[in-house]
Order: C-alpha cells, then structure tokens, then sequence
C-alpha cells in the first residue's frame, strides 16, 4: 500500500518542494500549512509519516509532536522533524519529546530521501 | 490537631447514632401511637436520621474552612 | 398502556441517558468542583437498585419498617468515610486498584489466587442479582401494559422485554465503561448518567408518595390513622415480632458492609472519586438521599394494602398499581421510568466493575503466568484485555438473563438482594483488616474468605437450590448426615434466627477467626510486608511513594519499555520512562546499565492501572531478575525513606531561608544575563530567518538538478521561486547589515528639504501594484500646507514603505483600508499610517519595535517578512531625533504614528550646544 506523509511547514515554497520530492519517491502526500491544519489532518488520517517544520506561527511543531506521541491512533505514525534551529540542544529537545529523526534545514534532498526511506521502507 | 479533632467528632457522631438506632432504645418507641400523625417508631428513625445529615452538614462545611 | 407507548417512552429515556453520557464524556472538564462533588455523591445512589425501588414497598407491606434496615447501615457508616473511604481511596489512587479484588490482592502481596477467589465468588454472588433488576424491568414492562406473566414466558426470546434491556445495556456499557483500556482513566460520561438516573427514581418515588399521601389520602395523619384501625397494617407501624430486633441489628451492619464492598459500589465510591474532598459533599448528601427516597416507602405499602381492598395485587409492585388504580397512566409510566433507571444504573456499574475484574483478575494473569500461553499471545496482551473486558461485559449480562429465566421463581426480590450482600460482606475482614492490621496475611485473607463463602453457600444457597426436594427438606430438618449441628438454617444449634442474619451471623464469625488465626500462624512474604506496610501508613506513604521499592532487580531501562509496550506502545512507553526519569533525575541514557529500581516500581503501576496489580507484578518480574530480598531489608528501606520525609522536612525549613537569598541573587544575575542573551537571540534569530530562504533555493536547486525531465512550465516556475528567494535573501542581509550599521553608529544621514506630499507619493507609487491587486481603499489627507521638512528622503521612504506594506498585510483584501495623513504639531511634521487590519494586542505593542519581535513571538509571525522593518523605522526615527509609536486595538485596527522635526539641522547644533 501506499505510505502516507503529511507535510507541515508555514513556508509556501518549502512545501512546495516537500511535496514534489515525496511525490516523486511515490508516497501520497497530505500538506499542512501551520499547526491548526496539521491537527485536523491528524484527526482524519493516520499518515505514516510527519515532516515537521517547528516554528509556526499558531501551534507549533513541539506541540504537534507531543499530540502524535500521546496519541493511541497514532502510535504507529512516525515523525521527523526538519527545523533551521540547530543547535544541538534543539534537535536533544526535539528527539526527548518523542520525535524519530531530526534534520535541519537547508537540508540535502537526497539525504532526505534516504532518511525517509529508512523510517517508512516501501 | 484540628484534623484529628474532627475525626474523633465523626466517630462518636457514628457510635451515637449507631446506639440511637438499636436495641434497647428502639424497643422504647416501639409504640403504637401517633405523634403529628406519624407512627412514632417512624418519626423516631427519621428524627434520628435529619439530625445526623445536620450534624454531618455542618461538620463537613466547618471543615472546609 | 398500549405496549408501544411504553417501549418509545423507555428508548426516549435511554436516548437521554446516552446523550448525558455522551456529551459529558466529551467535555469532561466543563464541571465545576462543586458540581463533580454532586455528581459524586448522587452516583452512589447506585446502591438503591430496582430491588428498592419496587422491592422496599413489598418487604414493608409485610415486615414494617423492617425494610429501613438496609438503608440505616450505609447512613451509619457515612460519618466514617472521612477515615475509612478515603484511606482506602487513596490506597486505590497511590497502587493505581480499581476492583476490590484487586485491591484485595494487592494488598495481600498482589496474590494471583486471592484475586481470582475474590472474582469467582464476586461472579457467583453478583449474577443472580443483576438478574433481579432484569425480572423488575420485565414485571413491571408487564404489570404497566397488563400483560400476563404467562403470555411473555411463552413467546419467544424476541418477545422478551429483558431480552432487549440485556442488549441495551451491552451497547451502554461497552460505550462507556470500555472504551479506554486504562481502567484507572474515570468515566465522567458515565457516571454523570449514572447521578442523573439517582434523581430520575428519586423524583419519581416522592411524586407518587405526594400523590399517594396528599390525593389518595388527606395527608399523612389520615393514612396512618386509618392504617392503625386495620387490623392488617397496625402491625407494619411497629417491629415485626417474629425477626424483630435481631434482624435489624445484622442487616444493619450487613448493609454497612456492603455498601463498601459490592464492586459497584467500589466503583463509584472509590475508583470514580476525583478528589478526596467531594467525600465531605457525599457524607451528608448521600444519607440524605437515602432518607427522601424511603421516607414514602411505608405509607405507600400501608396505603397499597388498604387500597387494593383484599384484591390480590402484589405488594411488589404497589408504586404500578397505585397510580394504575386512579387511572393515572402518565404518573404510572413515570414511575416505570423511574424503575428502568434504578434497574439500569445497577446494571451497568456492576457489569462494568465485573468485567474488569474477570480480565485483570483472572484471565491475563492466567495467560502471563502460563508460559506457552505468553509465548503465543503476549504481543496480543493489549487487545485481549479490552476485548475480554467487552465479551465478559455480554457475557454477564447474557448469564444473568439465563438465571433470571431458571431460577427467579425461587426467590421474592428482597431475598436475592440480601443473599448477595452477605456473599460480598466475606471480604470485609481481608479488606478492613488489610487496611488497619499489618500482621493479617495472604493466608488469613484466603482462609476466612473461603470458610464464610462455604458458609454462606450452605447456609443460604443450598437450601434455596434443594428446599423443595425431598434430599433437601431431610437436610433442613436433620442436618447433613443427620447430624443436627449441621442444619444449614440452625447451625451448631442457633435456632429462631431469620436464615439472613443466621448466614451473616456464622459466615462473619468463623471467617473472622479463620482471618486472624491462620494470619497469626502464618508469615508474610517480602511483598506482602511491604504491601501491608503501604496500606496501613498510606497516609505517610502516598508522598513519599514513588521512592519505596519493593523489588530489588535488574533489568535495564529498554527492558521495562519493552514490557510496557505491549500495551502502550513503544513510543509512549519509552516517552513516560523517559519523563518519569527528568522527574526524578535518574541517568537513563546508557541502555545496558541496570534500570534505577523507582522505574520498575513505576512501570509496575502503569501496568496495574491496565491489567490489575497482581498481573503486572508478574509481568515485571519476568522482565526482571529478581535479586532474593530479605525482610529485614525491605523493613529498612522502608524506614529509610521514612526517616528521609523527616529530613526532608528540616530541609525544606532551611531552605525556604536559603532560596529568598537566592531569589535576591538571581534577580541581579537575570539584569546581566539578559544582555547576552539579547546578542544571543538576535544571531540565532538571524541564522534561522537566513535557513529558511536558503533551504527552499537549495531543495529546489536540487530538484531541479536531478529531474532534467521535468516540464518547461514546472521548471521556469520553480526557477521563478529561486530568483524570489534569493531576493528575499539579499533583502535580509541587506537589512541586517543596516540595522547593524545604526547600531554601531556609523549610519550617517544625507539631508535634503522636502515635502510630507513628496514622501507620500514616492512611497505610495512604490506599493500601488499591490494596492491595486487586493483592492485596498488608500486615503491620503494631507495638513501641512506643503510646509517643508529637513530629512533624509531615502530613508523616510524606508520608513514609509516598511509601514505600508506591513499595513497591507495586516488588512483583508478587498474590504481594506488605508490613511496616510500628515500634520504639522509644533516644530515637527506628524504622520499618521492607519489600517482596519487585525490589529496587535496591548502586551505586544511596546515590543514590535524590537528586532525579530514576530519571530520570537510565534502567534504574532506572518508569512511574510524579515522581521526588521519597524526595527529599522525606529533606528532611523532616532537617528532624525523624532519618534514613533503605535495606537492598536485588536479586530479594529492599528495606526501607527510617527514625528519627524521640521529643522533638524537646527535641532542637531542645538543639541550639540547644550552637551558643550
């Protein structure tokens, strides 16, 4: 079946390529431009998969892994975060809260897709 | 202190009422006679029954404070 | 009644109560305390069952006020609560129990066999009467439609009233007493139906007793009189002389009894309770609940006797009848509402609270403790609970409507009511004990459980099961084996005791002291001895808890995630270790170190709120390799964090000193920190705003690079977004570095003359495409008489261009508006930008002028933007030795002001006069 990815960035141009390059990998692909949408999405699909961005604008990316983590519906969704904060405290908080992977921007597409092939093989 | 003060107060509430509502002083109004219309034996119980929700009233609202 | 005006009634009655369940359950925080606290208390009258409700009116139209005995013992008790209740709900709370037998078996070393004793026999005493509630429902369905008994029984089972009770109240009951697998998570929907049910019966008996007394009767002195000149109900107003005295005294205590013990009454009592205080609520307006519906129980029996004339109604169901016979037939089908709701609430608490107890007491310990039967369905442990929770759930009621068919002709309602508080009134010395004695043991708690059950078994049930064949009547009459100590209604020769307060009398007798004998001859294990040190202390305890370990093992911390995952999954399990260790500060990070004993104490009562305590100690302990501990080494862990709470008292005094003297320091530290900090944030800031343009011109870049194939359009428009970034990004150093320069100084300004009229135009062509596209209003009211101003036109552009676009993100498109207004004030021109946009909170005003102010402030950051534009209006405001400031209120708009001096040259020597 095909693997579901939800994309939550507020940047437009950002999602944009997101949703090309997991496109192009073959996943069907749901996008979320700030922290509401990604919620509501959350509440309809179980993607396995989140790319998450963290700092948006209404409920951010910290909060919407928590939600994911403490979730019984979605205890099988993964989550990885693609945040510019990259200090290494950032990315120690963001894998303490539950999170699998963490990559910062600007990040290497290919690298990307290698990680995403790991967390969800097809 | 307070605490246990009220504990001991709520004991002796039970043991008393668990006394009123028994033998032998159940056996005393045991009677069949009418008092405001109700049987006493009746009007004892639930007498005995109002008094200890208002005593248990206003000792759970004095300790609330 | 025509049948279907009652069923349709029925289903719009449970309709509410599904809705009240439902929407409490949705917005479980909506209540208030006080209301929880009421909420609370009226839940407990779960204890008055259908069997009340019709049956309390049947027994007094025979014994009198013999009836009242069952509601005296819990009213006795009430006063009590306060130590006993709340002791053994925090007891609950702290080892995470929600069944008494589960608290039962915890207590005694949470034992697998005691849990399981505790199960069967609650399975065994409860059944028959749940199916008592289903006979009610289906008697008094019948007796309203004047139906015959017969014509019912012979129809098929879809014919059957209860046959359908027994379906609606699977479909309730899996609703909402199923739905989490957490047994200790509460069921506010649940419960709030279960209180709104309380009031339902309760109004419904005071309406029919104001009915009964005020317009059948001419108030109560002419019921009472005329019920003092018959012959037949003179008697009811005194004791019944046969039972008398005896009876009430052992109901009494009965009641008192089973009012903690029945495991729906631990379920609302114990497991349900919220917070500790709503028990003060529930003292004195449970007894007073108690004392409203039964104070028309008597006159409605006396006035159901002299009404029926010598008609042979039944006693039973006089609350019917009575209305029936004035032809009252709405009052009538709203005191069969009122039953339905008594019948219903019973039934589902006690299925609930039963099934919980067959899946954590009896079947998942079975399948942890039998090793193939874990190798084959251990990664299942999650879903085999919930889902035997939700079959034992049909199955039970399934059970209870079997028995209502076989056997509810051997007993009136009052009886079978009875014969199951005595059944559950045996675990009231391993419990009570267990809670105020340390010395009584596993095997105590199974010797005296096990001998009042056989006695209540031969005493009560045998002879109801036999008492018509002749085995039985030889057995009534000469004991067994013809040994006349052994008659199952005399025992040991105790004669003239009803056969209820002659079961309670023995049970409790030889169960206490087969309790307390086998507890003295016998020794705890370490468990137990820890176990019944934490009950009879828990008060001591309950803050201290999480530091007293029993288990001394090793296992290391993926270990115990591991066998918390089975049912929480592995994320969340590694997620609350993980927190439970910050908590603590325990040093998690190494996997192969041995995990800190707190943890597996931890992890164990995560998995007893899920499977029962006795469950999850087996769970954890093979996951654990138990190190032997000796009892004394229990003993002193134990007294060692006693004696740590003690010091830890002294500690907090001192350091209540201390931490005012840190407070002070702190304060001064936070004035010098905060500088760097500000240095701190702005880099950061200025590297992530710097990341996000670069990352989309690099993954589009890329994408670009490695799909050659793309088509032309999809290409010249990711290229057409690589070339906006890259603006955007040059936009952002170019404004850093400005900013920079105003910062250090260095930023000169070149003054030329101009004209408010000129500044507005030039910055309003600039941003005309934009206005144009989203249809904005742009007003320009210009005061100043073409009155010239010293500045430097570049950057009052700036400012202008930095003000407007921003007004233009603030606005809808479409119904926007937008003032410029200029105006001479004194020796300075004031200008004056104004949008009907969203408009900024009060908190925010002061800082927007700060650097990055929308990107440190997340609900505050738009799409678009560096964050440095009014930044910027404000360097260059200062350096014109004017100012700027924002008027806002949010949803209406904003307007953002600024002075700028009309001689600035003047200005500029003046000041450097008056620093010479």
């Amino acid at each position: 079946m095909q693997k579901k990815i939800l994309i939550v960035d507020d940047e437009p141009n950002i999602l944009l390529s997101l949703d090309f390059l997991m496109r192009r990998g073959g996943y069907l692909v749901f996008i979320a431009r700030n922290g509401s949408e990604a919620l509501d999405i959350l509440n309809k699909e179980v993607p396995d998969l989140v790319l998450l961005d963290i700092m948006m604008p209404d409920v951010d990316g910290y909060q919407i892994c928590t939600y994911i983590k403490s979730t019984k519906a979605l205890s099988s969704t993964k989550v990885m975060f693609l945040s510019a904060k990259s200090k290494e405290s950032d990315v120690k908080y963001g894998l303490d809260l539950g999170a699998d992977d963490y990559m910062t921007k600007p990040f290497s597409t290919r690298a990307l897709m290698t990680k995403v092939q790991e967390l969800i093989p097809q | 202190m307070k605490e246990r003060n009220s504990k001991q107060k709520l004991i002796a509430i039970a043991i008393g009422a668990a006394v009123l509502l028994n033998i032998p002083i159940l056996e005393t109004v045991n009677k069949k006679i009418l008092v405001f219309g109700f049987p006493l034996l009746y009007f004892y119980v639930f007498l005995i029954w109002m008094v200890l929700i208002v005593l248990l009233y206003r000792l759970a609202h004095q300790k609330s404070k | 009644m025509s049948p279907a005006v009652v069923i349709i009634s029925s289903i719009v009655y449970l309709g509410i109560l599904f809705l009240i369940a439902f929407r409490a359950q949705k917005n479980p925080r909506k209540s208030t305390s006080i209301q929880s606290a009421w909420i609370y208390a009226l839940s407990m009258g779960v204890y008055c069952t259908a069997w009340t409700y019709y049956g309390s009116v049947g027994k007094a139209s025979r014994d009198g006020i013999d009836f009242l005995a069952v509601y005296i013992g819990p009213t006795l008790m009430a006063p009590v609560w306060w130590i006993v209740l709340r002791k053994i709900i925090r007891i609950a709370q702290v080892q995470r129990i929600t069944t008494i037998a589960d608290f039962i078996s915890s207590r005694y070393g949470k034992n697998i066999s005691l849990g399981s004793i505790v199960t069967v026999f609650c399975f065994i005493g409860i059944i028959p009467y749940i199916a008592l509630q289903l006979k009610a429902i289906s008697e008094s369905f019948e007796i309203i439609t004047s139906q015959s008994t017969a014509q019912t029984f012979s129809g098929s089972i879809l014919k059957d009233t209860s046959f359908y009770v027994v379906i609606i109240m699977a479909i309730f009951t899996l609703l909402f007493g199923t739905r989490k697998i957490e047994t200790t998570e509460r069921h506010q929907g649940m419960m709030s139906a279960i209180a709104f049910e309380s009031i339902v019966k309760l109004v419904a008996f005071l309406v029919i007793g104001f009915f009964l007394v005020y317009y059948a009767f001419d108030g109560f002195g002419d019921l009472f009189n005329q019920a003092l000149a018959n012959e037949n109900t003179s008697k009811l107003l005194l004791m019944p002389e046969k039972s008398g005295y005896r009876e009430w005294f052992w109901i009494t205590i009965l009641s008192a009894l089973a009012f903690t013990l029945l495991p729906r009454q631990f379920q609302v009592n114990v497991v349900e309770n919220t917070n500790e205080n709503h028990i003060k609520t529930a003292t004195w307006v449970f007894p007073t609940y108690l004392l409203l519906i039964n104070l028309f129980v008597l006159p409605v029996a006396i006035g159901g006797i002299i009404l029926s004339k010598g008609e042979a109604y039944n006693a039973d169901y006089f609350l019917l009848h009575i209305p029936m016979m004035f032809d009252q037939n709405l009052l009538a089908l709203f005191i069969f509402i009122g039953g339905i709701s008594a019948a219903t609430s019973m039934i589902v608490v006690e299925t609930m609270a039963l099934s919980t107890m067959f899946s954590n007491n009896l079947l998942i310990p079975f399948i942890v403790g039998n090793d193939r039967l874990k190798m084959k369905y251990g990664k299942h442990l999650s879903a085999i609970t919930i889902w035997s929770r939700r079959l034992s759930i049909v199955f039970i009621l399934l059970l209870a409507y079997w028995y209502y068919h076989r056997l509810d002709q051997y007993y009136s309602l009052v009886s079978i009511g009875l014969i199951s508080f005595i059944s559950v009134a045996q675990f009231a010395p391993a419990l009570i004990g267990g809670i105020f004695w340390k010395k009584g043991t596993r095997k105590g708690a199974i010797a005296g459980i096990l001998i009042g059950f056989a006695i209540w078994f031969y005493t009560l049930v045998i002879p109801s099961l036999l008492g018509n064949s002749a085995f039985g009547q030889d057995l009534l009459e000469n004991g067994l084996f013809g040994w006349s100590a052994l008659r199952p209604q005399a025992l040991f020769g105790l004669e003239g005791f009803s056969p209820i307060s002659h079961a309670m009398f023995w049970s409790m007798f030889w169960n206490i002291i087969a309790y307390i004998t086998v507890s003295f001859n016998s020794t705890q294990n370490n468990v137990e001895r820890n176990q019944s040190e934490v009950f009879v202390d828990i008060f001591k305890y309950s803050a201290i808890y999480e530091n007293t370990i029993v288990l001394k093992g090793k296992a290391s911390v993926p270990d115990v995630i591991k066998t918390l995952s089975q049912f929480f999954g592995e994320d969340r399990s590694a997620q609350v270790i993980r927190l439970f260790a910050k908590k603590y500060d325990i040093d998690i990070s190494d996997p192969t170190n041995i995990a800190d004993p707190r943890i597996i104490a931890y992890a164990e009562r995560l998995l007893g709120g899920v499977i029962g305590s006795a469950s999850a100690r087996m769970m954890m302990s093979s996951a654990v390799v138990e190190d032997d501990v000796r009892i004394d080494e229990v003993v002193s862990i134990v007294r060692e964090s006693q004696q740590l709470l003690i010091a830890n008292r002294e500690l907090t005094r001192k350091s209540v000193e201390l931490k005012n003297a840190l407070d002070e320091l702190e304060v001064v530290n936070i004035k010098l920190q905060e500088n760097d900090q500000i240095k701190d944030d702005f880099l950061s800031t200025v590297t992530h705003e710097l990341r996000t343009p670069i990352t989309s011109i690099r993954a589009l870049n890329e994408i670009l690079f490695d799909n050659p194939d793309l088509e032309t359009e999809d290409r010249q428009h990711y290229l057409g977004i690589v070339i906006k970034e890259t603006e955007r990004l040059s936009r952002l150093i170019s404004q850093v570095l400005d900013l920079e320069r105003y910062e250090s100084g260095r930023q000169k300004l070149t003054l030329n003359r101009c004209t408010a009229f000129e500044l507005i135009h030039d910055s309003v062509e600039a941003v005309n495409q934009l206005i144009v596209e989203q249809k904005i209003t742009l007003d320009i009211i210009d005061n100043t008489n073409d009155i010239e101003l010293i500045a430097d036109k570049d950057k009052m552009i700036q400012v202008f261009l930095n003000l407007l676009s921003n007004a233009l993100k603030f606005v809808e498109s479409g119904d926007g508006k937008i003032t410029v207004r200029a105006e001479v004030v004194a020796s300075f021109m004031m200008f004056e930008i104004i949008d009907n946009g969203k408009g900024i909170e009060e908190e925010f005003q002061k800082m927007i002028f700060e650097k990055f102010f929308q990107a440190k402030n997340q609900l505050m950051r738009k799409p678009k933007g560096t964050g440095l534009g009014l930044a910027i209006c404000k360097k260059i405001l200062d350096l014109h030795k004017g100012k700027i400031e924002v008027e806002s209120q949010p949803g209406i708009g904003s307007t953002f002001r600024f002075y700028v001096p009309l001689y600035l040259d003047q200005k500029i020597k003046e000041d450097n006069n008056s620093i010479e």
